[in-house]
């Protein structure tokens, strides 16, 4: 944890598969990851369809197809459960990560996996587990599940992106 | 004389005893509705209901503060919680999930005849590939937790997008699941009352029903906080509860109004009551002296109650005008006359006609307030008309025959002889005099413009710090008040639903040109029936739909039998009964859709046939359709007024008005400048022309009037230089100066044969002077500004009139007055 609360900022790529029951094949989405310490992080996907996700504070805001909508997160646990997340691990918080999740790391520094398990039942609804794998202080594969048996998986690639100091 | 003594008597007590009556059944209220105009235009119509009995009138905005965040958003909730309970309230909303739920579950049962997507080419094969494509990619997205579970039955995402489309754009904020300010440090609430706004009684109850929910509130959570919550150590405050809106507004001017008019007449009458006491040196003395006062001023409330159906609260408050002018009589009679029998017949000969051109001088220029649009104004004019000439008789004809015999009142003609021995020397201060004036003009005329008070809110009787309050409320609550508004009438709801919504086409042209930012609209919270009615006609059979959306999801990922619920949605709502407003009750989009969409009018009675009765009758009415600047650009937060006037004269609905709300509430106050400017130079000129007549010389009323231009003159440009802006009611104070002031120049002007006034007449002068100055002086310290303004100018006023008077005065030396009275001789 500490090593990524060092993180300084940067882009990496990704690729996400989203395994949903009622589709007949993956969703693969691809696009970039941007962290802005300390608490801004877009996702930016170029395909299926252009997209950019950006969390900042207590605000998702969401551009596609000309369109912007802002959530407060608050008003949506779901959505918050999944990209405070990915915030919190990529930020390092590990405070805010166990506010709302119960942290288990295994492997080695090189390898390892942090397991995040909701703690509330309103959490839970949404989000049954959230691994994350990596090396050092880097994340490489976060994989979300959720209660009904859906799942996305998400590889970074920091070597794709250029990754220019902030 | 002795004769009639015991019938004029009578008279009076009978009088008294009527007005009583009257008093006992009068109606008294304390709303605003003083300072709104008589006979509105439509526009003013509207804005006045609204402002009366709108449902903007019915919103309370809360806030809490104190304590911590956690302990603020379990008092919002628990208040929140009570205040639903209360059928006092119709509507409380705290930001709490179970609200957006309900609202969510409305628009997903209503969907299909809600959404302005639904036509007949959305369910062709295309259309709903197209849609079910658009939500497919929703579900890699950070929203596809939320949309998942509703693919199956609203493949076509109708939902997401009714969402997006009445999502505020600036909602307050939400933090531990309440509605908070920006800084995060209030907890927020709305709430609307059953009662309208106008209704005092009903917001007063409201207001005091959220008290006793907060404190139950703050007892139920465990005290007033602090500590409350782990690790957060410290001493925090105490939970305070912040309240603010029309309703809350009008229950504090009530009391507001109440204590200040208590306060005020306690206040004047013990001073004046001093005064007069430290003068007379008898208590019988000063009694007698107050009858003519409380004569006036029950025949004033009697007269207002009559000729208007119903007394204002402020109307009383101005009472201390006529306490200073009235007082003045018995003043005059007591001190001139020295009391005694033997020198009443003498006075009532030799100063009688002079106090009666006096009253009558004052009369004419309360007179022209009578005319004022304001009810405000009009209801002073008449309380003082009838209050000056119930105070005066009482004093000509019935104080004579009360006064006892060896009544013995202090002789003042030691003071008056002195006072004698200053006049010549003020004649000397002419020349300051004039100079004096001379700066005052130069003041007034460099100030222009700037001299007057240009916005309705200078009248508000609602305290600087109130209105901050609300301001602040309001911006955290992201509600803003509206200034711009599109206005569409209709014979029927229906009709103002269709204008509206034949607007939303030349509206949504101006948005793209960037004339507007955005608006809104009831017909998006409530489309017509009969858009509604198309919107379910254009929903295809079962047979079709199936057909179609096979076609549709052939190349797409999703399997076709997970959209079976879809299937039935669609033919459910084919059948579905439309949406009316009632069905909205139960949501938020209540609240939003009743304040655009109003019955115009007062309520109308039910139906004459007995067991019917149409809740709606056959009002008019309007739909509201808010329009926000832009944030940005060259026309950053203005609208272009004539774009829109332009766009809207092309539309569909010609009809259609525009309303810049912050212009017309000016000009409404501008047009009551104007009205009172108008009046205060009618009155001057109609007191100047009774003088005229009365002294039967151009010159001598002149003579009378200079001094009394002048005072006004130089108070004007005092307030000026100590940065008052002036308002109407300074105006009214300024004509109440030259009123009230006439009264010295005449006296001043009547001299014995010698050329001197007369000692008792000097003191009588600088007696009813300092009462008067009294009366209005603690008008000048009331809380409310209408009070406040005619205080401080008069007060001052009148002190300046009677030394610019007596330093104007004819000199010894000058032409040498006729000594009878001067409208004649009236008394045998």
């Amino acid at each position: 944890m500490g090593r990524l609360a060092q993180n300084p900022g940067g882009r990496v790529s990704f690729t996400e598969r989203a395994y949903i029951s009622i589709l007949d094949q993956p969703v693969e989405s691809t696009g970039e990851l941007v962290y802005i310490p300390p608490d801004r992080l877009e996702k930016r996907t170029f395909k299926p369809k252009p997209e950019v996700a950006s969390l900042q504070g207590g605000e998702l805001s969401l551009e596609r197809g000309g369109q912007r909508r802002t959530l407060r997160l608050d008003e949506y646990p779901e959505a918050a459960a999944f990209v405070e997340s990915i915030r919190g691990t990529l930020a390092g918080d590990r405070a805010a990560l166990e506010r709302t999740y119960r942290l288990s790391l295994r492997g080695t520094e090189a390898n390892w996996i942090l397991v995040l398990e909701p703690r509330g039942l309103r959490l839970s609804a949404a989000v049954r587990r959230i691994e994350i794998q990596g090396s050092g202080g880097q994340a490489r594969r976060i994989e979300i599940l959720q209660p009904d048996g859906d799942r996305s998986v998400m590889d970074l690639d920091p070597t794709q992106g250029p990754s220019p100091r902030p | 004389m002795r004769r009639r003594a015991p019938i004029a008597l009578l008279a009076w007590g009978a009088w008294i005893g009527v007005c009583v009556l009257v008093i006992l059944q009068a109606r008294f209220t304390a709303d605003l509705s003083a300072f709104l105009p008589k006979d509105p235009t439509p526009e003013q119509e509207l804005l006045v209901q609204q402002l009366r009995e709108g449902p903007a009138s019915r919103l309370i905005l809360i806030g809490i503060e104190g304590t911590d965040a956690a302990t603020r958003a379990r008092l919002s909730n628990a208040l929140a919680e009570r205040l639903r309970a209360d059928p006092r309230f119709t509507s409380v909303q705290n930001g709490a999930a179970l609200a957006l739920s309900a609202d969510r579950d409305f628009l997903y049962a209503h969907r299909y005849l809600l959404s302005p997507s639904v036509t007949a080419q959305r369910f062709t094969p295309e259309g709903l590939k197209a849609a079910i494509e658009e939500t497919l990619s929703l579900l890699a997205s950070p929203l596809g937790m939320l949309v998942k579970p509703l693919v199956p039955g609203d493949p076509t995402g109708e939902l997401v997008g009714l969402v997006t489309r009445l999502a505020p754009d600036s909602g307050p904020q939400t933090r531990d699941g309440v509605w908070v300010s920006p800084d995060g440090q209030r907890a927020l609430l709305l709430a609307q009352t059953r009662a309208i706004g106008s209704d005092t009684d009903g917001q007063e109850s409201a207001v005091s029903a959220i008290r006793q929910a907060f404190s139950a509130a703050v007892q139920g959570t465990g005290g007033t906080g602090g500590g409350t919550v782990g690790g957060t150590a410290g001493v925090t405050a105490p939970a305070t509860l912040l309240m603010s809106g029309p309703g809350v507004f009008s229950v504090s001017i009530r009391d507001q109004i109440h204590r200040e008019v208590i306060r005020l007449a306690a206040l004047g009458t013990a001073l004046i009551a001093s005064l007069l006491l430290l003068l007379y040196r008898s208590v019988t003395a000063l009694v007698l002296g107050l009858l003519p006062v409380v004569t006036g001023a029950l025949t004033g409330v009697a007269a207002v109650s009559l000729g208007f159906g119903v007394v204002q609260g402020i109307t009383l408050g101005f009472g201390a005008t006529l306490i200073g002018e009235s007082v003045d009589y018995g003043i005059f009679l007591l001190v001139q006359s020295r009391g005694g029998q033997g020198s009443l017949s003498d006075w009532t000969l030799r100063f009688w006609p002079t106090i009666r051109l006096g009253v009558l001088t004052s009369l004419l220029g309360f007179a022209v307030l009578l005319a004022s649009s304001l009810p405000g104004l009009a209801q002073l004019g008449l309380y003082s008309i009838s209050g000056l000439v119930a105070a005066a008789l009482v004093t000509r004809f019935a104080l004579p025959y009360l006064i006892p015999s060896h009544l013995q009142v202090r002789d003042l003609t030691p003071l008056g002889s002195w006072l004698g021995r200053l006049l010549p020397g003020a004649r000397r201060l002419r020349w300051p005099l004039a100079l004096l004036a001379l700066t005052a003009a130069i003041v007034l005329l460099s100030r222009g413009d700037d001299l007057w008070s240009r916005e309705l809110a200078g009248l508000s009787p609602i305290p600087q710090a109130d209105q901050e309050l609300d301001g602040r409320l309001r911006a955290d609550l992201g509600a803003p008040d509206v200034r711009y508004l599109v206005v569409v009438t209709g014979r029927d709801r229906e009709q103002a639903l269709e204008a509206a919504e034949r607007l939303s086409a030349p509206l949504d042209a101006l948005v793209a040109e960037g004339v507007l930012q955005g608006y809104e609209s009831p017909a998006r919270l409530l489309p017509s029936r009969r858009t509604q009615l198309e919107r379910r006609a254009s929903l295809p059979d079962r047979a079709e739909l199936e057909q179609n959306l096979s076609a549709a999801v052939a190349d797409l990922p999703i399997k076709r039998a997970v959209l079976a619920p879809f299937l039935d949605a669609v033919e459910a709502a084919r059948t579905a009964p439309l949406v009316e407003l009632e069905d909205l009750a139960a949501t938020s989009l209540a609240l939003g859709a009743e304040s655009l969409l109003l019955p115009l009018g007062p309520a109308c009675d039910p139906s004459p046939v007995a067991g019917r009765s149409d809740p709606s009758c056959d009002r008019a009415w309007a739909a509201l359709l808010p329009l926000q600047a832009p944030a940005t650009g060259p026309s950053a937060l203005t609208i272009d007024a004539n774009r829109v006037r332009s766009a809207l004269a092309r539309s569909d609905s010609p009809q259609a008005r525009f309303l810049d709300i912050k212009e017309q509430a000016d000009r409404l106050y501008s047009g009551y400048l104007y009205e009172a400017a108008w009046l205060s130079l009618a009155g001057l000129g109609v007191i100047a022309g009774l003088l005229w007549v009365a002294l039967r010389s151009a010159t001598r009323a002149l003579r009378i009037l200079l001094p009394l231009v002048l005072a006004v003159l130089v108070v004007a440009a005092a307030l000026a230089l100590v940065g008052e802006r002036l308002n109407l009611l300074h105006l009214v104070g300024m004509l109440l100066t030259v009123a009230v002031g006439s009264n010295y120049g005449l006296f001043l002007e009547r001299r014995t044969l010698g050329g001197q006034v007369e000692p008792r007449t000097l003191a009588s002068l600088l007696v009813a002077n300092l009462t008067t100055v009294t009366g209005f002086g603690v008008l000048a310290t009331s809380q409310l500004p209408v009070l406040r303004a005619i205080g401080s100018t008069v007060a001052p006023g009148v002190v300046l009139a009677l030394v610019f008077s007596a330093i104007l005065a004819r000199g010894e030396g000058g032409p040498t007055a006729p000594v009878r009275s001067p409208i004649g001789r009236t008394e045998p």
